[in-house]
């Protein structure tokens, strides 16, 4: 006969700590929770209130009579190319130089200084980066308002975070890697290359996309640089701007709208709130989706 | 076994000093090891064998490391086929022909006892494998880039004793055609497998024998045989 837990002594203290697991359980559970809630309040409010106005057009029309009708494209199209320019700048600088810092660098007073600069340029408030960009590449650089000008300061922006990333999904690659291939007579080159890079690059990539969404919110650093009030471009091409021009930009579109512009209708600014955390979302399902894919093919 | 001056020297090691910071753990100690031997270094925790181990393959020059195979106490299957994993250093030593790699990687394999077991899945993970096998796969990997010299560090201490004893039967088989140089907490396995034994401790060669004479009733030292013979350490 298999006796009963009662019988091994159910003591008071067991049940004590049994109590005491359901409790933090639940305790954290709740906690969990409590953070999808605002999530998809905000989603589910923005949706509702933006309704009549979603549609195809919205986000492939210009907007028209002073920013109270039509679409949002030259806006949205600012916003990609902004990021997709920044990134361009931002992924390639970020990640080789978490690659030098955390596969070739050793610990000297110069990489620490390094790392002091990443850390506290993580920290810059986005308006100073704003002002940078308009000192170093506006004017200094004579770049002007531009796409490129204002793409560049937001790799400034971002570019801090890329490297901190990177070098985190770098360092979770175990050193027993390295130097089964560094004793096999392989370089650091080989060794990054075969080994330390694919099996990051999903740590990688999640960290520099990740990033997309903080550059596609940001206002300030592009206000100054190179977004404007308004401009019309040429609807369905998405080659409608060039790296000299300026342009709009999502974010700094619902700020005009919001604050700078009278007798907007009412669903507008949550329209133009819903494309951009669209946006942000679809580019962090993406991300979720190729992180999920490369980690499948991970291999210890 | 062959008289001493008719061997041929290896590796010459003359005071040889390692320190960490202000903390010296070698001081300065000589030995030869010769060519197709077994050399086993036994010694306590923290005699610096490990240590001793790592000064061989110094690890900035690229040329040297590539005559010495190393393998660690761990084992260590990189995230690659088991065939990738033995063909990682003739790619990264630029033999690019499929038919050379095919050869050396059955080769290294059969060396390492692990062919038959793993001949029909080649292309599976050399991470999937067990601990034991993973170990074999890494003296196979030590092996692949043709060293002169195998240096082993307590390979078996992750390991099963049958294992072990495969492994040791390899260590055997290896002595015809490379020296090996066999870093060990195990006295048995020293008396086993080595043609000659040093005896490190603090960082100091105690002695330095043919095996014979060490795991005799009379090796020259006291403290020889008393840790060899488990009264201390």
């Amino acid at each position: 006969m298999i006796p009963s837990p009662a019988k091994f002594g159910e003591t008071q203290a067991v049940r004590r700590r049994r109590r005491e697991e359901r409790v933090a359980r639940a305790a954290f559970g709740v906690m969990a929770l409590v953070l999808v809630v605002p999530l998809v309040l905000i989603v589910s409010h923005l949706v509702a209130q933006a309704f009549p106005l979603l549609s195809w057009d919205f986000l492939t029309t210009n907007p028209v009579a002073g920013m109270r009708k039509g679409g949002v494209w030259s806006a949205l199209l600012g916003t990609i190319w902004l990021v997709g320019v920044s990134l361009a700048v931002a992924a390639p600088i970020g990640v080789l130089t978490a690659v030098y810092l955390n596969e070739y660098a050793g610990d000297t007073w110069l990489t620490r200084i390094i790392h002091l600069a990443v850390v506290n340029l993580a920290g810059v408030p986005s308006i100073v980066h704003a002002l940078f960009g308009l000192g170093a590449f506006v004017i200094f650089a004579h770049l002007g308002r531009s796409i490129l000008a204002a793409s560049l300061t937001l790799a400034i922006m971002t570019l801090p975070v890329i490297i901190a990333s990177t070098k985190e999904a770098l360092a979770s690659v175990p050193n027993s890697f390295r130097e089964a291939c560094w004793n096999v007579g392989a370089t650091r080159w080989q060794t990054i290359r075969g080994i330390v890079l694919p099996n990051s690059i999903s740590g990688i990539l999640t960290g520099v996309i990740l990033q997309v969404s903080r550059a596609a919110g940001e206002t300030a650093p592009i206000m100054f640089t190179g977004a404007v009030f308004y401009k019309k471009i040429e609807a369905g091409n998405p080659f409608a701007y060039g790296l000299k021009d300026q342009c709009m930009a999502l974010s700094m579109h619902l700020y005009t709208v919001t604050t700078q512009v009278p007798d907007v209708p009412h669903a507008l600014p949550y329209a133009i709130a819903v494309v951009l955390l669209g946006t942000t979302l679809l580019v962090n399902a993406t991300s979720i989706a190729l992180r999920v894919y490369l980690r499948s093919r991970k291999k210890w | 076994m062959e008289p001493p001056h008719e061997r041929v020297k290896k590796i010459e090691v003359q005071g040889l000093r390692v320190a960490f910071g202000p903390k010296e753990v070698i001081h300065g100690i000589s030995f030869d090891v010769y060519q197709n031997e077994i050399l086993a270094v036994i010694g306590p925790a923290q005699s610096a064998k490990s240590s001793m181990l790592r000064c061989l393959n110094r690890t900035d020059i690229y040329d040297l490391r590539r005559k010495i195979g190393m393998v660690a106490p761990m084992p260590v299957g990189l995230p690659l086929s088991i065939y990738d994993n033995v063909a990682f250093a003739p790619r990264a030593a630029g033999i690019r022909s499929k038919s050379e790699l095919d050869g050396l990687v059955e080769r290294c394999l059969r060396q390492a006892a692990l062919w038959d077991e793993v001949k029909e899945r080649l292309d599976g993970l050399g991470t999937k494998l067990s601990g034991g096998q993973q170990q074999r796969l890494t003296i196979a990997r030590a092996l692949s880039h043709q060293p002169e010299v195998l240096c082993l560090d307590e390979f078996s201490i992750a390991i099963d004793p049958v294992t072990t004893m495969r492994i040791e039967d390899v260590v055997k088989e290896l002595r015809h055609e490379i020296t090996v140089i066999l870093v060990t907490n195990l006295v048995q396995q020293a008396r086993r497998l080595a043609d000659r034994t040093m005896f490190l401790w603090n960082g100091d060669i105690i002695e330095i024998d043919e095996s014979d004479v060490i795991f005799s009733e009379t090796p020259r030292s006291r403290k020889t045989y008393e840790y060899v013979n488990g009264i201390f350490g």
